[in-house]
């Protein structure tokens, strides 16, 4: 929902920190997702991380998140899927080119960062080509899986990315 | 033996240390000139003599002219076929990729088929939005972003494979180029946006209109501040107002373009409001020289091509300098410059 995405990057820093100790509770969990078998619980985690997610920040299940880089705005909401900061046409009163009922993705992303220890730095990280294989895969047990990245297998190599 | 008619080949010119292409237009900003560029409109038509004819009027004045990419959404001749038309000549063109129509199978395809062709200059952007233009029903793509797009290209040239990895036996020789809006929002983080495409690739940077100095001062301030001057070569974007009822529909209606008040007043205010236009381009160009880290100007006159020779004359920009053209070393410069 739109206002809760704008919730959302008002509190960057709350939900920021927050993912931060989420994370390294995933990160400690690969070896009991991996005894599950990550593709046996791909799905069900997909699930929840869509509904958790797509309420906070619209999320679009990407697969490669890079919420912590973008202060909280989600990147994939931009109309050009931009993932490296906002295109030439934002308008003068920050709102979207192409969606003129829309806050820039890009200028809530950089308000957001703002709140962010070390947010703005983050963003100015060169973000490469997406994946789209990736698509509706989720972030979480990727986020695990990169603890070891022979369990990776077929997926694209791991990628200096942070995923709420 | 050489025919009379026979065209001007666009032959490479040897590749000097520290350079990446054999074209002229990085020649001349690696050299310290004051580089002049400016953009033509592909034309709606399958007839190769509309893009000489859209060319010719720059002769002598550009050291590089930029083929659009469907800019503004619209249909026209592709940029990689005005490009192929225009190095058979000999012209250095820029050649923009869009990332809005083609994944990055086709674009990492038309970067090699471009260098093939003689392009030595690509323009990477990520181009309008499909509502923008006559095509509101189409598909956007927007498979890479602006900034992969450098990265990819990047590669091809330094790396010499494909982003899959896949090696390519000869690699594209290719001076990489960005665009960015100095007027546009987050002011503050403008300059910051500009860094990260040079670290990604981007050895020039042309920009949108820079209409309000002040803004592009401050840009260039922070530019400066992030060391970034001596890594990359920045083309200010220019361009000729043609009255003050378009100079206001194009900030309501061009996202991303800036025209301050007061030059809509002046334009307003004058009796003949396009040289009044062209008057303030002038201006604003002889102000922007003053800029430190400015390396040149973009002119982009839609619709109003035959201006850019005049102002450029002007400006005093090229001090005497003569732009290659086809042609321009059988033709004393002198008579030239006096027929236009």
């Amino acid at each position: 929902m739109y206002a809760v995405r704008l919730w959302s990057v008002r509190h960057a820093r709350g939900l920021n920190a927050f993912y931060r100790a989420f994370e390294s509770i995933l990160k400690r969990l690969h070896g009991l997702f991996r005894l599950l078998g990550y593709e046996r619980i791909e799905r069900p985690v997909a699930a929840v991380e869509r509904l958790v997610k797509g309420a906070l920040f619209d999320c679009r299940m990407c697969g490669q998140c890079v919420l912590s880089s973008t202060g909280m705005s989600c990147p994939m909401n931009c109309p050009k899927n931009l993932r490296n900061g906002p295109c030439g046409g934002v308008r003068d009163d920050g709102t979207c080119e192409v969606k003129p009922d829309m806050r820039c993705v890009w200028v809530e992303a950089y308000h957001g960062s703002e709140r962010i220890p070390g947010g703005v730095a983050a963003m100015t990280e060169v973000q490469l080509a997406i994946d789209q294989r990736l698509a509706g895969r989720s972030s979480w047990l990727r986020v695990a899986r990169e603890v070891h990245p022979a369990s990776l297998a077929d997926d694209a190599p791991p990628r200096k990315i942070g995923a709420p | 033996m050489r025919f009379e008619d026979e065209p001007v080949p666009g032959y490479p010119l040897p590749i000097l240390p520290g350079h990446t292409s054999p074209g002229r237009f990085e020649r001349v900003l690696r050299a310290g000139g004051f580089a002049v560029t400016t953009e033509l409109a592909p034309p709606d038509s399958a007839d190769p003599e509309e893009v000489y004819q859209r060319a010719r009027v720059f002769d002598g004045y550009v050291d590089a002219i930029n083929a659009t990419d469907g800019s503004g959404a619209n249909c026209h001749m592709s940029s990689i076929a005005v490009c192929a038309l225009l190095t058979r000549v000999g012209y250095a063109p820029i050649m923009q990729i869009s990332c809005r129509d083609k994944n990055r199978i086709a674009i990492q395809g038309d970067i090699l088929g471009g260098a093939a062709m003689g392009v030595c200059n690509l323009l990477c952007l990520t181009g309008d939005g499909v509502q923008a233009g006559d095509h509101p029903q189409a598909k956007p793509v927007f498979d890479l972003d602006c900034v992969s797009l450098l990265d990819i290209a990047r590669t091809l040239r330094d790396d010499h494979h494909f982003q899959s990895g896949r090696r390519i036996t000869f690699a594209p020789r290719v001076f990489l180029g960005a665009a960015e809006n100095p007027s546009a929002l987050p002011h503050a983080w403008r300059a910051q946006r500009l860094a990260k495409k040079v670290a990604a690739g981007a050895q020039f940077i042309q920009t949108q209109y820079c209409y309000d100095l002040p803004l592009l001062t401050a840009f260039m301030e922070q530019v400066e501040v992030l060391g970034l001057l001596d890594k990359v070569f920045i083309l200010a974007g220019v361009g000729p107002l043609r009255s003050a009822k378009t100079a206001e529909w194009t900030r309501k209606n061009v996202p991303g373009v800036h025209v301050p008040d007061a030059l809509i007043a002046r334009l307003a205010g004058a009796k003949d409001q396009a040289r009044e236009g062209r008057n303030i381009c002038v201006e604003l160009i002889q102000a922007i020289r003053a800029i430190r880290g400015i390396s040149g100007v973009h002119i982009m006159a839609y619709r109003q091509e035959e201006s850019v020779a005049e102002i450029v004359e002007r400006s005093g920009i090229l001090a005497g300098r003569s732009p290659w053209y086809p042609g321009r070393d059988e033709a004393p410069i002198a008579s030239k410059r006096n027929a236009s």
